[in-house]
């Protein structure tokens, strides 16, 4: 396979201002990553700053009325409530060992941006975070947590004012600020490295989930799921059981409302090949390879394209990607407070409603772990805008 | 046309003690209705070559200006066809090289092989897409060089000369020099160490230089006698014909 490329997809497509921090990132991560002291202190952190390991849990209640075996990876259980801690923590790391005394991120929501901004205060790095400004005003409750750690946020009036062009102006400062500044990317797409770097940082999620699934039953599951925006939690959970080749892996994108031609975040579903944010991949777009709007109830699933080895994984057949629109994501989401007392993302809520939807084709008793990335506690408001909307 | 067709007018301008003058408007700007006339008028008024924008949604090398600008033409419904079309009927009239840039994917989704003939069949002497560095472009370089048009090579300050030599191995039309690490957008000085790298691709490159991103005023230039032999400018342009002013009038400061 090409360099940097996942099959036909990935790739490098940069201004040729980025290749000379794109190819120092990548040396940096061959010396850095594997050395015993990055490692050692990488690992503590994960134990004793992030809370790692997550709980395995099994849904008693809700096994019983879906008639499988439904298992939550609990991401949502990590610091700051999601699965993008194990990236950020990472990756600041890594800038601190390469000397640089900065970082800067993109965020849509809001998420990758806290968990930036977190890891950066607790390793003393200064911190941009560049957020679109329509999501800026969405979810100022995550703006002001950034403020607290420390981070400046910027909004991006360009284009859409959400998370495309806040990674298209996290760019653009990159190419200005290589010098002294890492980019923390915050899903397992962009231009190579990224998606490995990122894969490398979120695969502990698949890693500690096979570990803890075998301790209790001795087997390996029957089938993984995860949600797709960029595919960060989803590459995380299916990296370690992509050569097992017993276990079905399931990735979900968000189709929107549902109805036919909505504006949706399923691009390997409804895309069509094309190069953004410096990769091959599938996008939406118009025939003249301009990039749409995306649009999902889940702000983090949000995203025109997709991390490319999602789309070499369709293309191989090693995994499935379904879709779940606004209302059965909305109805997982009741179901798993109600029947489980857990408080799931919306985003994650797109998994866990693919397995509700798909029960009749989940054989009885087989064991279905959901990576349930994230804790729905950001979601209230708009859980509570969609009930009214929609009179319930 | 040929594939030097783009050096030649830059040696060409240097071979009248000048340097050559390469004026960015994105395609369709400041209308659809007058952008053909403004092509003419920078044309007759002392550009050497005319670098036409192909608008895209997500210009990540650009600076807010020429990013406004694009998205007005995108607004407008400016695409590589009506471009393309639009080239073909004006060419003849036109006496300077003319280069295409913008960014890869628009390209990738009108055909890699179909947007080579046809930019040639328009009279399209180069093009400068700025998200496609060597190691993903060399093999376009190749199918735009066997239609006569250059892809013309971007190179910066933090360009070692290793990858300049990539770049000039097999390079045509010019090298674009972007002066500054940063997007497209004038700035008041230029960096101190542009003279390092600008040496460094004047003595790798056997294709004339330009200098590019940052340039409003041809004082800066001053400094840098001998180092460059074309100068870019867009956002100085945009700016100066969002005043109401004529291009003409523009070129006049340079010429």
């Amino acid at each position: 396979m090409k360099r940097g490329y996942y099959g036909d997809f990935g790739g490098q497509f940069v201004p040729e201002l980025l290749m000379p921090p794109l190819l120092e990132l990548e040396e940096a991560m061959g010396k850095i990553l594997k050395s015993a002291e990055f490692q050692q202190e990488y690992t503590s952190l994960l134990k004793n700053f992030v809370g790692r390991p997550t709980a395995l849990t099994h849904c008693q209640n809700l096994s019983r009325e879906l008639g499988f075996n439904l298992w939550l990876k609990r991401e949502d259980l990590a610091h700051t409530g999601a699965h993008k801690i194990n990236n950020t923590v990472g990756q600041a790391l890594l800038t601190k060992m390469m000397g640089k005394p900065k970082m800067l991120a993109e965020t849509g929501a809001g998420q990758h941006g806290v968990a930036t901004a977190t890891a950066a205060a607790l390793l003393d790095l200064e911190c941009d975070i560049y957020m679109g400004a329509t999501d800026v005003k969405r979810q100022s409750h995550n703006v002001r947590r950034m403020e607290l750690f420390g981070a400046k946020c910027i909004p991006v009036h360009s284009g859409t004012q959400t998370l495309k062009d806040a990674i298209n102006a996290a760019l653009r400062q990159w190419i200005a600020n290589q010098r002294t500044t890492h980019y923390c990317f915050g899903t397992a797409a962009g231009p190579h490295p990224f998606p490995l770097l990122v894969r490398e940082f979120q695969s502990i999620i698949g890693r500690e989930a096979k570990q803890q699934f075998k301790e209790r039953t001795g087997e390996m599951p029957y089938m993984v799921v995860a949600c797709v925006g960029g595919g960060s939690n989803a590459i995380g959970m299916f990296h370690e059981f992509v050569n097992e080749k017993s276990v079905k892996i399931v990735g979900v994108e968000a189709a929107g409302t549902g109805k036919p031609g909505c504006t949706n975040s399923a691009p390997i579903n409804l895309g069509t090949p094309g190069v953004l944010h410096g990769m091959n991949t599938l996008l939406l777009q118009t025939d003249d390879g301009q990039i749409l709007p995306s649009h999902s109830i889940a702000a983090g699933l949000d995203y025109p394209g997709v991390g490319p080895e999602h789309v070499h994984l369709h293309d191989t057949g090693r995994a499935e990607f379904g879709m779940v629109n606004d209302s059965q994501a909305i109805n997982a989401f009741q179901m798993l407070c109600q029947k489980e007392g857990i408080l799931p993302a919306l985003e994650s809520s797109h998994a866990l409603a693919w397995a509700i939807e798909n029960k009749d084709i989940i054989p009885k008793d087989a064991n279905v772990i959901v990576n349930l990335s994230g804790r729905g506690d950001k979601d209230m408001d708009i859980l509570d805008d969609y009930l009214a909307q929609h009179g319930k | 046309m040929s594939i030097t067709t783009l050096a030649d007018k830059i040696n060409d301008a240097n071979a009248k003690g000048r340097t050559a003058l390469i004026p960015f408007l994105p395609g369709g700007y400041p209308t659809k209705e007058v952008f053909w006339k403004e092509i003419l008028e920078l044309d007759a008024n002392g550009a050497d070559i005319i670098e036409i924008g192909m608008p895209f949604s997500d210009p990540v090398a650009d600076g807010p200006v020429v990013e406004a600008a694009s998205m007005k033409c995108l607004d407008a419904g400016v695409n590589l066809k009506w471009i393309i079309e639009g080239l073909a009927e004006v060419r003849p009239q036109i006496n300077a090289g003319i280069v295409l840039m913008g960014y890869y994917n628009p390209v990738l989704q009108y055909g890699l092989e179909k947007f080579a003939k046809d930019a040639n069949a328009a009279g399209v002497n180069g093009l400068i897409i700025a998200d496609l560095p060597f190691e993903e472009g060399v093999d376009f370089r190749d199918l735009l060089a066997e239609n006569e048009v250059a892809l013309v090579p971007l190179v910066g300050l933090n360009t070692e000369p290793e990858r300049m030599k990539l770049y000039a191995n097999g390079g045509n039309g010019f090298c674009y020099f972007v002066s500054v690490l940063g997007t497209t957008g004038d700035r008041d000085s230029l960096p101190e160490e542009i003279k390092v790298g600008l040496k460094h691709a004047k003595e790798i490159f056997d294709i004339p230089v330009a200098l590019g991103f940052g340039l409003k005023h041809p004082s800066q230039l001053e400094q840098l006698e001998g180092l460059v032999d074309a100068a870019v400018f867009g956002s100085a342009l945009i700016r100066h014909i969002d005043e109401g002013k004529s291009s003409a009038e523009f070129m006049k400061v340079w010429t």
